[in-house]
């Protein structure tokens, strides 16, 4: 079974990246290129997976995790975070605000696919 | 190339980063204490190392993540941003460009260079050089080692708000499931008396006997996301105790071979350094910002759109022709109907190619930047205008020939500051950029506020290369013409930056052949403006189609400003004088029934169509007015260059082919006329 995922991250090339890895692997993607879009996109329609990029002019992807676990109808919607290897304190606080798991950039496709078939379960 | 291909795309986005990097910096050098811009460039400096590493640009993700670094420690406070930091990461942008265009190419002496001038700038004590992102090994990827097969109790508990933060427990154990035999008892001796219950929250924990050929990391893999904040004991069992599972449910009961061995703990990889399992207060700043979608569209696509649009006119303006000869109704408005949406789709069409001149404009930032630091003046830079759209075609074209003029007033226009104060000006000269529509026009101008263009310099070498004979009058703006000349320079010594003049001659083609022209004003000891008139695109125009003689032309209808009769009295009154009077300002006139030699009779009743660039203006007789024509430009071939009274052609709708009047040439050509008849008397 199909799930809609929706992806949040600045970068175009690595939006395009994850967008054609999780398409082959089966999911339809719709893609935001800042936390505010994404927060404003996750509203608006209902995503079985969230992946979101850290750093992001606008708002970034931790206050965007924050904001949108105070949003009832957001509640155990997974948000996969991605982070650089130096961030590990970012990933503890990614988690305190609310994120489900995170992958480590580069990331190499078929770990996303891992990553996302293990949060989604499918 | 396919916009499909990332890497492609990584390099438009790598451009586009860097030139977000650049222009951060700028801004930096005159707000140091500035934290936005502060962040802004660690963000374009972080998604370029990101990206970068992504799509195999390892020596960019490498040398960036040092400039990272480094502007890292700005944001948080550790060291100040200081111009040598700016300057060092300016000079790195550049380094990071080559590593874009070029990325197998060595340029290790380069990059080792600039890393040095970083670590000077942020004071020595530079953060330890970190290995770059892209050699850390991908997460989650494990050698499967141990065949033999091992059993395992597993008691998990996991926070009570980790289904909210969406872990599906039940996933957790499918992903058990899915390493070997199995079995799973829950745990529900927490859950509370239903009042009490809260739906979100996970009370239950479980007890599961796992048997696998997966060694024990593959276990700590399953709760990867969770370990840090969930109480996971993993006891290892021998048979007998498999043998006898306190379980409920025996599915199917493992018969797990016995293993005494016991396997190596395998640390996760990810631990975070410190958990935080308090759930913290978000602040409210969920400002709801518009989502703007873009679309990529390589340029060559939107020109072959154009081509069709293009197409598309002139046959909707064939059709007009035969449905106005024609007594159908239905085909009238049917007709009506293709023409209006034709003319929509055009000036969508239109919108579609406007970009605005900002991103011609926000490369002069550094180029003024560096020849500042060349030249050793002090200048500032002023832009205006810079929301105004050109034709992209238009956009790209005039790089060149901008980065020259600007590169001139730098040179040659403005003096050396101690000059400057000696002269009793400011210290920092001033060069503006500025553009603005004028009707289909858009005008572009560099203006500084130095020395002024010296005629007598000018003249001489004029006299000198035998462009002018020695002594020969020239009106003022004859003179300053003379600088577009070929080969034509003022210059004492031709520095590295170019020469006043060297060049101009390409400027100027380059303009006309974009159907612009170039005025140039200069005040001695006051400095000098040049002005690039430009269209405000190249393929479609709005224009009147008129008829002088038996052929037709078209005069673009931004440049016109009124139509007059004109009278056979009046005709031959202003024979030999050839101006009209309007409204107390004698205008000069052009016959072109005369500049074209059509040997024909005038009409009776003969028009006057006024058109005018910038303040000039200029009369055109012609036979007749025949209206406004949406005209399809085509370029004139190759043998028709030199013909300075047309800029190009067009396919009117019953085929035949009307030529396009140069509106610059014909009212330079009318000045002309005047200026002569003001010498004759």
């Amino acid at each position: 079974m199909s799930a809609n995922i929706l992806t949040v991250d600045d970068s175009a090339s690595i939006r395009l990246t994850t967008k054609v890895t999780l398409t082959n692997a089966g999911y339809s993607v719709t893609e935001a290129a800042d936390g505010a879009e994404g927060l404003a996109t996750a509203k608006s329609s209902s995503f079985d997976l969230i992946v979101t990029d850290l750093n992001m002019p606008v708002m970034d992807g931790l206050t965007m995790i924050e904001e949108l676990r105070k949003l009832p109808g957001q509640a155990g919607v997974p948000i996969i975070f991605l982070t650089t290897e130096s961030d590990a304190d970012l990933k503890a606080r990614a988690k305190a605000a609310g994120a489900t798991g995170w992958l480590t950039k580069p990331f190499d496709p078929e770990n996303l696919v891992k990553i996302v078939k293990k949060v989604l379960g499918r | 190339m396919s916009t499909l291909d990332p890497v492609a795309v990584f390099r438009m986005e790598a451009a586009e980063c860097l030139e977000a990097i650049e222009a951060g910096l700028l801004d930096l050098t005159h707000q140091l204490d500035n934290k936005d811009l502060v962040d802004a460039v660690f963000r374009g400096l972080h998604t370029l190392k990101g990206s970068g590493a992504m799509f195999g640009f390892e020596a960019l993700a490498a040398f960036t993540h040092h400039c990272e670094t480094a502007f890292d420690r700005v944001r948080k406070g550790e060291v100040a941003a200081t111009s040598e930091l700016v300057a060092a990461v300016l000079a790195a942008r550049d380094h990071m460009r080559a590593l874009v265009d070029q990325p197998d190419a060595n340029h290790g002496d380069t990059g080792s260079k600039l890393l040095a001038q970083l670590q000077a700038a942020v004071g020595g004590k530079a953060a330890p050089v970190a290995a770059p992102a892209a050699v850390v090994a991908p997460a989650i990827v494990r050698e499967v080692s141990a065949k033999k097969k091992n059993s395992w109790r597993i008691r998990l508990s996991l926070p009570a708000n980790s289904m909210a933060n969406g872990t599906n427990p039940l996933g957790l154990l499918d992903e058990l499931r899915d390493l070997g035999e199995c079995t799973v008892r829950a745990n529900t001796a927490a859950i509370p008396p239903l009042g009490e219950l809260t739906p979100t929250e996970l009370h239950i924990s479980w007890e599961v006997m796992l048997t696998s050929e997966q060694d024990r990391s593959a276990i700590d893999d399953v709760f990867i996301f969770v370990l840090d904040d969930m109480e996971l004991s993993v006891e290892e069992i021998d048979g007998a105790a498999t043998a006898a599972p306190t379980v409920e449910k025996v599915a199917a009961a493992p018969a797990a071979p016995v293993s005494m061995a016991v396997p190596p703990t395998a640390v996760p990889e990810f631990r975070p350094v410190e958990a935080v399992p308090v759930r913290r207060e978000a602040p409210a700043a969920a400002s709801q910002a518009k989502s703007a979608e873009n679309v990529r569209v390589p340029a060559e696509r939107l020109d072959e759109l154009m081509d069709r649009v293009g197409e598309l006119v002139i046959a909707q303006s064939r059709l007009s022709q035969l449905a106005s000869a024609s007594a159908d109704i239905a085909l009238r408005s049917v007709s009506e109907e293709i023409e209006r949406l034709s003319g929509e789709l055009r000036d969508t069409m239109m919108v579609l190619r406007m970009v605005p001149v900002a991103t011609l404009f926000s490369r002069f930032r550094r180029l003024v930047h560096d020849l500042a630091r060349e030249t050793g003046k002090v200048i500032e830079l002023v832009m205006e205008g810079e929301t105004t759209e050109v034709d992209k075609t238009v956009i790209e074209r005039l790089a060149d020939p901008l980065v020259h003029l600007v590169r001139n007033s730098i040179d040659h226009g403005l003096e050396m500051p101690a000059d400057r104060l000696a002269a009793g000006k400011t210290e920092a000269g001033t060069v503006i950029l500025s553009a603005r529509q004028a009707g289909g026009e858009v005008i572009i101008s560099i203006k500084d506020d130095g020395r002024g263009i010296n005629r007598e310099r000018v003249r001489a070498k004029a006299e000198s290369s035998g462009l002018i004979h020695p002594g020969q009058p020239l009106s003022d703006s004859e003179l300053l013409q003379l600088i577009f000349a070929p080969g034509f320079s003022t210059a004492a010594a031709i520095t590295n930056l170019s020469g006043r003049g060297v060049g101009m001659d390409v400027v100027k083609k380059t303009v006309e052949a974009l159907r612009g022209a170039i005025d140039v004003v200069s005040v001695p000891g006051q400095g000098s403006e040049v002005s690039l008139r430009i269209p405000l695109t190249l393929a479609i125009i709005d224009g009147l189609l008129v008829r002088v003689g038996s052929g037709r032309y078209v005069i673009p209808l931004s440049a016109v400003e009124e139509c007059l009769e004109l009278s056979l009295e009046e005709d031959l009154r202003s024979r030999g004088r050839s101006f009209i009077s309007l409204r107390d300002s004698l205008v000069p006139f052009l016959r072109l029934r005369d500049l074209f030699r059509t040997g024909t009779k005038p009409d009776v009743h003969q028009k006057v169509v006024v058109i005018s660039t910038g303040t000039e203006r200029v009369g055109l007789v012609v036979d007749q007015i025949i209206g406004d024509h949406q005209t399809v430009i085509k370029s004139m071939s190759k043998l028709h260059n030199n013909v300075a009274t047309f800029s190009g052609a067009t396919i009117l709708g019953d085929g035949s082919v009307a030529l396009i009047l140069d509106v610059g040439h014909l009212v330079a050509a009318g000045q002309h006329q005047e200026a002569q008849l003001r010498v004759t008397g």
